[in-house]
């Protein structure tokens, strides 16, 4: 299964595709003592609000700053019409299936997808069966994970539909290369994304709850100066213009949700939460969580407040649910997906068991309820020991599996030791789901800085980069 | 705003404001005790009742010297009375309110932090203590510089200069009440040049000393130095100053909410009371009950503005 990865600045013969020819230019015409004071200079830049994430965060300045590679990552006006088509196209079916689930259930009784698989998950919240949420929308704001392999070959590798993250670092390393190199700057045609804040907050307030008198009270509620996202909750926050709140600063009486301000409770319509579901309200869900706000499902049930995005919306990002996605985009928009997932058996089939036993070496094998690569068998780099006693486990209990092949990540030029050298990326754009739908024009690109390495993970040395979207 | 950032950014104020008035205590407590007169290091002992922290000292140290309270609120962090405690609180309190703070202030914020560890190694290594004491005294000033040349007048602000007038009030209070022996009217029996010293000294705490000959033209009298630090509205670290304005911030607040509440009221009353009293009959009554009663209302009156807007 493993090819070539995919050169997005080089073609196979080496020349530098159009879409790169500027970059190169910029490339070959700095200077290399000017290159290394301009990222002498975003070290120092980032250290600087580096200060502030570590500030934001615990103890004083031993948070890492994640890296930032100066070099943009292009994607051309044609290319983001498909990634945009396409994830409008997936988010739209994954907050229908959130709306059946929690409705009418009938990709369930019509055998799209395993009942057991959705109402015995752990991510399905039995506490939302029946509620309807104003808009019917479940995730208001989805990060999708694509991973590119050819031309125009993207594949979705995972989506983010509870509380993704990273948005901040999508703005503030625009600001950075804005800064840092005009000029390149200038040479293209790039779409703006500072105001994904504003795109945010109006999308927020498109689904307040009927009862809302008034202006909208819109609030980001966050688990506080200790996580590790605190930096990016206060930006969303202070870009939109809202309070930034924590649980203590909100309660609930007689199922209206009120924050205590210095002018006495004032009521409260819409929260974009970055607390987890088990811990938003200590009543319905861990009695130990002191995040979150007693009563609050009380008073979302009630219909008083609306939580973004709505809780239980966990169920359509599950890595069971995952493989049935594209038949979900066809049950419900009959509509073939215009973005595929990552080839993926299902152990638990027949057909899909025996492929997985007979490539066991060339694939990726996952525990579907596991996560952070726990269980995992990567085919390739395992020994024939360590694949014969996953052979066992799999025949043991099938149903417990999922297989991929090992993915050939597209690579963009990237700074590293030695110079400019091809490192694998992966993409998340976010997409806001309100009375309409809205992506701003870009994302989060990582890049796994190793050699050969495809971990894009920052916890894992990965880094990132700005990504520009194109006009025409 | 939030009742929780309106708290911070009231803490914050005061912490800060702390820090400085122990910087300015450990510098007249350094001071008096290179005096001729200074043998029984009572100066000390006074330091530590003003800061409130006799008892806690007392448990960790046998004698009361200058080198051993000067650690105690100077340099250690371990204790909750000292000045990098304070510096530590009142940077916790600004981080987890950071974007209601101008750029101007967090910077002079964290940068005093920053630089903390080093200074405190330099003082303790003897560099200067009183090198070490300038320096906490600048960057208060550096940070109330920076509040009012950068900050909105809104409630935030007010809530900040709350903060640190209802600190200041108590510290001058403390000062007085700690000395209030050495400044009883005339016909008392003072003097000395040791009395001469503290007076100067106290004055020195509030920096009040260039004030006093600019208002009252001539030597040192201690009921005159009580009056000017109770009763002169001009004297910025007076009580009368200190009530004058946190009178006016609660006014402007309560315009601001269209509501007024308890707190109006007693701030208001504390201030007439101050205002209209001469100095005699403080005297009268007795210096010492005076601040005592002082010092109690002006912290029900900061526990009132925490339930009427903070909790």
């Amino acid at each position: 299964m493993t090819k070539e990865p995919f050169n997005e600045m080089r073609d196979g013969g080496g020349a530098v595709r159009e879409l790169y020819r500027g970059v190169q230019d910029w490339l070959d015409r700095t200077p290399s003592d000017v290159m290394a004071l301009k990222r002498e200079e975003t070290e120092l830049l980032y250290r600087k609000s580096g200060i502030t994430f570590a500030v934001y965060g615990e103890g004083g300045g031993t948070e890492r700053i994640i890296p930032f590679d100066v070099i943009p990552r292009l994607v051309s006006a044609r290319e983001w019409e498909l990634i945009s088509r396409g994830l409008n196209q997936r988010v739209r079916a994954l907050n229908m299936f959130l709306c059946d689930v929690y409705g009418e259930q009938r990709a369930l009784d019509e055998g799209i997808i395993d009942p057991s698989l959705v109402l015995l998950n752990d991510a399905y919240e039995p506490q939302m069966q029946g509620l309807r949420v104003p808009g019917g929308v479940y995730t208001h704001i989805a990060g999708i994970d694509l991973v590119r392999v050819g031309p125009d070959e993207f594949y979705v590798l995972e989506d983010n539909v509870r509380t993704p993250s990273g948005v901040s670092y999508m703005l503030e390393n625009r600001e950075m290369v804005m800064r840092l190199f005009p000029d390149l700057f200038r040479s293209y045609s790039v779409r703006p994304v500072d105001h994904y804040p504003e795109e945010l907050l109006s999308t927020l307030v498109s689904v307040a709850p009927p009862a809302a008198e008034g202006d909208v009270t819109t609030v980001v509620l966050t688990p506080g100066r200790y996580n590790s996202a605190y930096y990016e909750h206060s930006f969303l926050a202070d870009e939109m213009g809202v309070d930034l709140v924590e649980g203590q600063d909100l309660f609930v009486a007689d199922n209206i949700v009120y924050m205590r301000t210095t002018q006495g409770p004032k009521r409260i319509d819409v929260i974009y939460r970055r607390i987890d579901d088990p811990y938003i309200d200590p009543l319905a869900f861990n009695p130990d969580s002191v995040l979150g706000v007693p009563g609050i499902m009380t008073a979302y049930r009630a219909g008083n407040v609306v939580l973004a995005n709505a809780v239980g919306a966990g169920i359509a990002d599950d890595k069971s649910v995952y493989t049935y996605v594209p038949d979900l985009i066809r049950f419900y928009l009959s509509e073939e997906p215009i973005l595929n997932n990552v080839p993926t058996y299902r152990c638990a089939e027949p057909d899909g068991l025996a492929f997985t036993l007979d490539n066991l070496k060339d694939l990726v094998v996952k525990e579907v309820h596991g996560s952070g690569g726990y269980g995992m068998l990567v085919g390739p780099a395992a020994t024939k020991d360590e694949i014969a006693a996953y052979a066992e486990r799999l025949r043991a209990d099938p149903d417990r599996f999922i297989a991929q092949p090992t993915l050939a990540l597209s690579t963009v030029p990237t700074f590293v030791e030695s110079g400019v050298a091809p490192r694998h990326v992966d993409l998340r754009p976010f997409i806001l789901v309100g009375s309409e739908t809205k992506i701003v024009p870009g994302g989060l690109t990582r890049v796994a800085l190793e050699e050969g390495s495809l971990v894009v993970n920052s916890s894992q040395g990965g880094g990132t980069k700005d990504t520009w979207v194109l006009n025409e | 705003m939030l009742s929780r950032t309106a708290d911070n950014l009231f803490w914050m104020s005061r912490y800060i404001e702390r820090a400085e008035n122990l910087a300015r205590l450990l510098e007249v407590g350094h001071r008096l005790s290179i005096m001729p007169a200074s043998a029984d290091g009572s100066e000390w002992a006074s330091t530590l009742a003003i800061a409130g922290c006799t008892d806690a000292f007392d448990r960790e140290y046998e004698t009361v010297g200058a080198q051993n309270v000067i650690e105690f609120i100077g340099i250690r962090n371990d204790n909750p009375y000292s000045i990098p405690s304070c510096l530590e609180n009142a940077r916790s309190n600004g981080r987890a309110v950071r974007v209601s703070l101008t750029t101007a202030m967090w910077q002079s914020l964290n940068s005093t932090w920053l630089e903390l560890h080093s200074r405190r190694h330099s003082a303790e290594s003897g560099a200067g203590i009183l090198d070490y004491l300038d320096w906490i005294k600048d960057r208060s000033t550096q940070f109330v510089g920076a509040t009012t040349s950068t900050m909105l007048r809104s409630d935030a602000y007010f809530f900040v200069m709350m903060g640190m007038l209802l600190e200041r009030a108590d510290n001058t209070a403390r000062l007085l009440d700690v000395k209030y022996h050495l400044l009883l009217p005339e016909y008392e029996d003072v003097g000395g040049t040791l009395d001469f010293y503290q007076w100067s000294a106290l004055l020195r705490a509030v920096t009040a000393n260039r004030a006093y000959h600019n208002l009252y033209r001539g030597a040192l009298q201690p009921w005159r130095i009580a009056e000017m630090l109770i009763l002169r509205a001009e004297v910025p670290r007076s009580l009368l100053s200190c009530l004058v304005g946190l009178t006016e911030y609660l006014e402007r607040l309560s315009d601001m909410y269209g509501e007024r509440k308890e707190c109006l009221r007693m701030a208001k009353a504390l201030h007439a009371d101050l205002a209209y009293q001469p100095a005699e009959d403080i005297f009268q009554r007795g210096l010492h009950e005076f601040l005592t009663d002082f010092i109690q209302r002006n912290d029900r009156l900061g526990r009132q503005i925490q339930r009427d807007y903070l909790d």
